[in-house]
């Protein structure tokens, strides 16, 4: 056997790839599901706490500085087995999906209210000014003027970090959830063979390139035209 | 008839007193030049006028409303109060015309083909009708402020506050918002502007007010204020303007 033919029984063998795409092919279903909804709940949150902020009504603030930050420093593997593996002990069992979705949401939630905000403030001054001098009210201000405005601005730092977050369904594994990393490696184990991984691995990349190329597409549609 | 009245009006900043007793009234139809050294409170005068900054003190009553009264609608207040900043402060991600029926169609709940019809007509007016599915990024500097005028005219405004309109612009550029601020005038529009450009006042002017160190030092017609001041520190501003 020459060493072309043992790395391709190693990664690529064709009765693995036979036998396990079918679960493979179930994991990227729900990964995608997670991902999706990650995604959906994480970035509307975190606009919705951007704006909230923009009120500046200090009680509040503090506990959305807090959160944010508190999420922003927490591992998410550590929240995720904090609360899968903490709280039926007070009473509360969640399923495993849900508290991939849940903690991924929070983290995407707070990194994405940090970047929200920080196009909010970089919106100048004179936007608000206009805008209230023709009668708008704070909030019409907020959300016809300076939303629009910042949401733009947080684009390209948003994809980077809305991929970075949404690959972390891979620790779905660790609280066996049935993702593509989970059936990759229960095929890699019952097989013997790292032709599952290879699958997986090729599954995330078929998955993300996409979310990559959509997210360079938006960065420059979500640039109004210069001149 | 006075349609608006400035009295006692005081401003501080901390420690920094900027406006200290302003006393001022424009009649209707009027067109009051403010001029005077940067940082002697013009801008800011403007901005108290629609409690963009509020005053320390003093009072400024606006067609027979007291602006600065809590019972006071601001956002209606503003309304007729149009405002033209020297930075434009067009909404970039906005065509021309939505910039200008932002208003009508959020605060006036205007349709959205009533808003357009009034934007169009209002951009007609400054001359860009063409220019309505444009986006700031894509018109001259002129260009933009004449939509910004266009912005705040669509309100249908009771007096037009214009503040350093021309100060941001290429000197090629502005003719073309003078003239729209001529044309304004002509319709008998009461504008109050802050502006050093010294021939429209001269013009266009009906009264010149100058300001140093937070307080009116004197106003006048136009050539009394250009030709004849009565006031040393008048004169060496004013000396400055025309060299």
């Amino acid at each position: 056997m020459t060493a072309w033919q043992r790395f391709l029984e190693t990664f690529f063998k064709p009765e693995m790839l036979a036998q396990y795409w079918p679960s493979i092919a179930h994991g990227v279903l729900v990964t995608l599901e997670i991902a999706s909804a990650v995604v959906l709940t994480g970035l509307s949150f975190g606009l919705l706490l951007a704006g909230l902020r923009a009120y500046r009504l200090v009680p509040l603030n503090i506990a959305i500085v807090v959160f944010v930050d508190v999420f922003r420093s927490l591992p998410p593997l550590v929240a995720i087995l904090i609360i899968y593996f903490g709280l039926p002990g007070v009473g509360i069992n969640l399923p495993s999906f849900v508290v991939l979705w849940l903690v991924l949401s929070l983290v995407l939630t707070a990194f994405a209210e940090e970047i929200f905000w920080a196009g909010i403030i970089s919106t100048p001054k004179g936007q608000w000014e206009a805008a209230r001098s023709t009668g708008l009210g704070f909030s019409e201000t907020l959300l016809f003027v300076v939303l629009p405005q910042a949401v733009r601005l947080g684009v390209p730092p948003l994809t980077n970090r809305t991929i970075a977050i949404t690959k972390n369904t891979a620790l779905g594994t660790v609280i066996g959830v049935g993702e593509i990393l989970n059936q990759a490696t229960a095929a890699q184990s019952f097989s013997g063979n790292a032709t599952p991984l290879m699958m997986g691995a090729i599954a995330y990349i078929l998955l993300f390139l996409p979310v990559v190329a959509v997210g360079r597409w938006i960065e420059t549609r979500f640039q109004w035209r210069r001149a | 008839m006075a349609i608006l009245t400035v009295s006692g009006l005081r401003k501080s900043f901390g420690a920094n007193e900027v406006l200290r007793g302003i006393e001022l009234s424009v009649a209707e139809r009027e067109l009051v030049f403010i001029i005077g050294p940067s940082g002697s409170g013009k801008s800011t005068l403007l901005r108290c006028l629609n409690r963009l900054e509020e005053p320390t003190a003093g009072s400024v009553t606006f067609d027979g409303r007291e602006v600065t009264a809590r019972a006071t609608s601001l956002n209606r207040l503003r309304r007729s109060m149009g405002m033209v900043f020297q930075s434009f402060n067009l909404y970039p991600h906005m065509t021309a015309l939505d910039n200008v029926t932002l208003a009508l169609r959020r605060v006036l709940k205007k349709s959205r083909a009533e808003a357009d019809a009034l934007g169009l007509a209002a951009l007609n007016g400054v001359g860009l009708a063409g220019k309505a599915s444009s986006y700031p990024n894509e018109l001259s500097g002129g260009q933009q402020q004449r939509v910004a005028i266009a912005r705040a005219l669509a309100l249908d405004p009771r007096i037009v506050l214009f503040d350093e309109p021309t100060s941001a612009l290429d000197p090629e550029l502005v003719g073309s918002v003078l003239s729209v601020m001529r044309d304004l005038k002509a319709r008998g529009m009461t504008m109050l502007v802050v502006s050093h450009e010294l021939r429209f006042a001269r013009e266009a002017a009906d009264r010149v007010v100058f300001m140093d160190a937070g307080r009116i030092v004197e106003e006048g017609a136009p050539e009394t204020i250009f030709s004849a001041p009565r006031e040393l520190r008048t004169k060496a501003f004013v000396a400055q303007l025309i060299r």
